[in-house]
């Protein structure tokens, strides 16, 4: 597969991202990605057609508890670190656009 | 003998005995801190008032009558990526600026029971990511050896801080080489365990798949005493394995002995030659020599899909990150930018990781959603993960050969600040020797192996790295000991003892 990313291709994984990035960024960031790319691009080389892929360095089993009532933090000790908190729950700007 | 120079080891047995007390050696620490972080800038927030609190508390129970570990009352700086309650917390990001975590990990819980003394937390590449710790969002840190070179990173504080002699042990973590190339760069011990070994709650995750919390200290038998300290199942960590971490202390004190007969010790073919520094490879080859005159017996071992390491590692880690960082939104925890009551929460969201994330975190973050969207993820994340079965394929091959590998642990020596950070392919080459264990899993250590002279215009040290097959940690530290008591003695001295003194130390 041809490797290669545009100035467009960055702009959009950075709003998928969710990061709003500046133009000069996008400029410099487009050049190095498209660096990386072509470097980590090599490993398309190696035939693995067959080979089962590992996601983890250890075999991992599904870890289940008893179902009993454990304390947790209290809601005081979570809000104190929130950037905004009202009535004992966290404050966060509107979730819908104006004409939805 | 200056308390700061003591071994870790040391401290804990002078604590015991009642020669001195626990609020006495973290006072000294605390003093070498004021006196040469300026120099280092190793530390992202010392607290001294937690310190002295938490000695007297040792110095209180020994006089109780307690019997407590062999660590009790020894200092220890703690990488900023390891939540602490009640103490800043920042992963050296600005997102997470002046955070203070309602919890402890369950490192931290661990070491606070056998009393070892948290002098505040270190420096680091933002979020793990990168080598050198000019990522950092806060300052970079600097080489105990060349104040103008960097300590390596992302561990760089805890390196720079154990160096220094600031600390006489540090925690770092490890993803593709973060414990090990500050260790070898800096001069001192660093074991990567086990992935599973060391429990990650507590820890931020940067690659969950990777991280591993480790031992950073001056000697091996310290670092092998930290580790039994900081090991073991937890069950607040559905990765942690459920055995019992192996007489890692003991494994380091019969290497001490310097007899490594009947030992197979196999010189991995793939990590040397073209792009290695000369000095490092002339090091290295020297202890291979010593390894031998040590009684080991050393064959060559290939393991051809090492080569492919960079670029899974650079496929793999990035993805994880883009996903683990995610968490980063802005609403809970942390910064919140451009909230003006007008704006919607995926503006303010954008704005805010915009604001609180640095270069390297956004091209990571920006090439993990490159290589797991639909349409590229088999040609790249796919495709990384089956190179990634391959690499352990080698290694088990290997190991039918040899018990442990060998390496230089990074193929060059301390760089100067700067020198590396305009290319990113420039910097992710210095992980190219710890890569392969990272993404296989296995356990890892860098030991000091010599200076080089013929790559600097000052001697720097070179390290020596040692893998062993999963869950044989204690391999790493018998091994490593052996190469230390070697040349310790042939050099009639410690290793550090020939770290030139800081500008502004007593």
């Amino acid at each position: 597969m041809a490797s290669g990313i545009t100035r467009d291709e960055v702009a959009h994984l950075a709003r998928l991202a969710r990061l709003a990035v500046s133009e000069e960024e996008l400029e410099l960031f487009a050049g190095q990605l498209d660096l990386i790319l072509q470097s980590v691009s090599r490993i398309q080389q190696v035939a693995a057609a067959d080979i089962p892929p590992t996601s983890h360095a250890v075999p991992l089993t599904n870890v289940l508890r008893n179902d009993e009532v454990r304390p947790s933090l209290p809601p005081h000790a979570v809000l104190a670190a929130a950037p905004a908190a009202e009535d004992d729950r966290f404050r966060v700007p509107r979730i819908l656009d104006e004409e939805a | 003998m200056d308390l700061i120079e003591l071994s870790a080891a040391s401290l804990g047995e002078a604590v015991a005995t009642g020669e001195t007390s626990a609020v006495e050696v973290a006072q000294a620490h605390l003093d070498r801190i004021h006196a040469v972080d300026g120099a280092l800038g190793a530390f992202l927030h010392v607290d001294a008032d937690g310190a002295l609190a938490a000695a007297k508390e040792v110095d209180d129970r020994i006089a109780a009558g307690e019997k407590l570990g062999p660590l009790a009352g020894v200092p220890l700086a703690l990488k900023d990526v390891i939540v602490t309650e009640g103490i800043p917390t920042t992963c050296g990001s600005r997102i997470l600026e002046g955070w203070i975590p309602p919890y402890d990990a369950t490192i931290v819980r661990r070491m606070r029971e056998a009393g070892i003394v948290i002098l505040g937390k270190t420096n680091m590449d933002e979020f793990a990511m990168g080598s050198s710790t000019e990522n950092s969002g806060y300052h970079p840190a600097h080489n105990p050896w060349d104040v103008t070179r960097i300590p390596g990173g992302s561990s760089g504080g805890s390196s720079a801080a154990v160096s220094g002699y600031e600390a006489p042990l540090a925690i770092g973590t490890d993803t593709g080489g973060s414990i090990r190339q500050p260790a070898a760069v800096t001069g001192v011990v660093g074991h990567k365990p086990t992935y599973g070994g060391v429990s990650r709650y507590g820890l931020i995750a940067f690659s969950s798949s990777l991280d591993q919390a480790g031992p950073l200290a001056r000697t091996v038998l310290d670092a092998a005493l930290l580790h039994e300290v900081i090991g073991g199942h937890d069950p607040c960590d559905s990765t942690s394995i459920d055995a019992a971490v192996p007489a890692l202390a003991a494994a380091a004190r019969a290497g001490a002995a310097a007899d490594l007969a009947g030992l197979r010790v196999g010189v991995v073919r793939e990590l040397s030659g073209e792009g290695y520094q000369q000095g490092v490879l002339d090091s290295f080859q020297s202890t291979v020599d010593l390894l031998r005159e040590l009684g080991a017996e050393v064959v060559e071992v290939s393991c051809p899909h090492f080569d492919y390491a960079l670029p899974a590692y650079y496929l793999i880690a990035p993805s994880e990150c883009s996903s683990n960082l995610a968490r980063f939104d802005a609403m809970r925890y942390g910064l919140r930018a451009g909230d003006d009551g007008v704006r919607g929460l995926e503006e303010v969201m954008s704005l805010t990781r915009e604001a609180g994330f640095g270069p390297e975190v956004k091209r990571r973050v920006i090439l993990g959603t490159y290589a797991l969207s639909s349409g590229y993820y088999d040609a790249y994340y796919g495709q990384a993960q089956k190179v990634r079965t391959l690499i352990s394929r080698d290694f088990a091959a290997a190991y039918e050969q040899a018990d442990v590998l060998v390496s230089p642990t990074t193929p060059f020596v301390a760089f100067k600040l700067g020198e590396r950070t305009a290319d990113p392919m420039a910097m992710y080459i210095n992980d190219l020797c710890t890569l392969p264990a990272s993404l296989s899993g296995v356990p890892a250590i860098s030991v000091p192996c010599g200076l080089s002279t013929t790559d600097s215009d000052v001697p720097l040290p070179v390290g020596l790295q040692v893998m062993a097959p999963a869950l044989a940690d204690d391999r790493c530290y018998r091994v490593a000991a052996a190469v230390e008591a070697a040349l310790d003695a042939r050099r009639g001295r410690p290793f550090m003892s020939d770290a030139p003194a800081l500008e502004g130390a007593k």
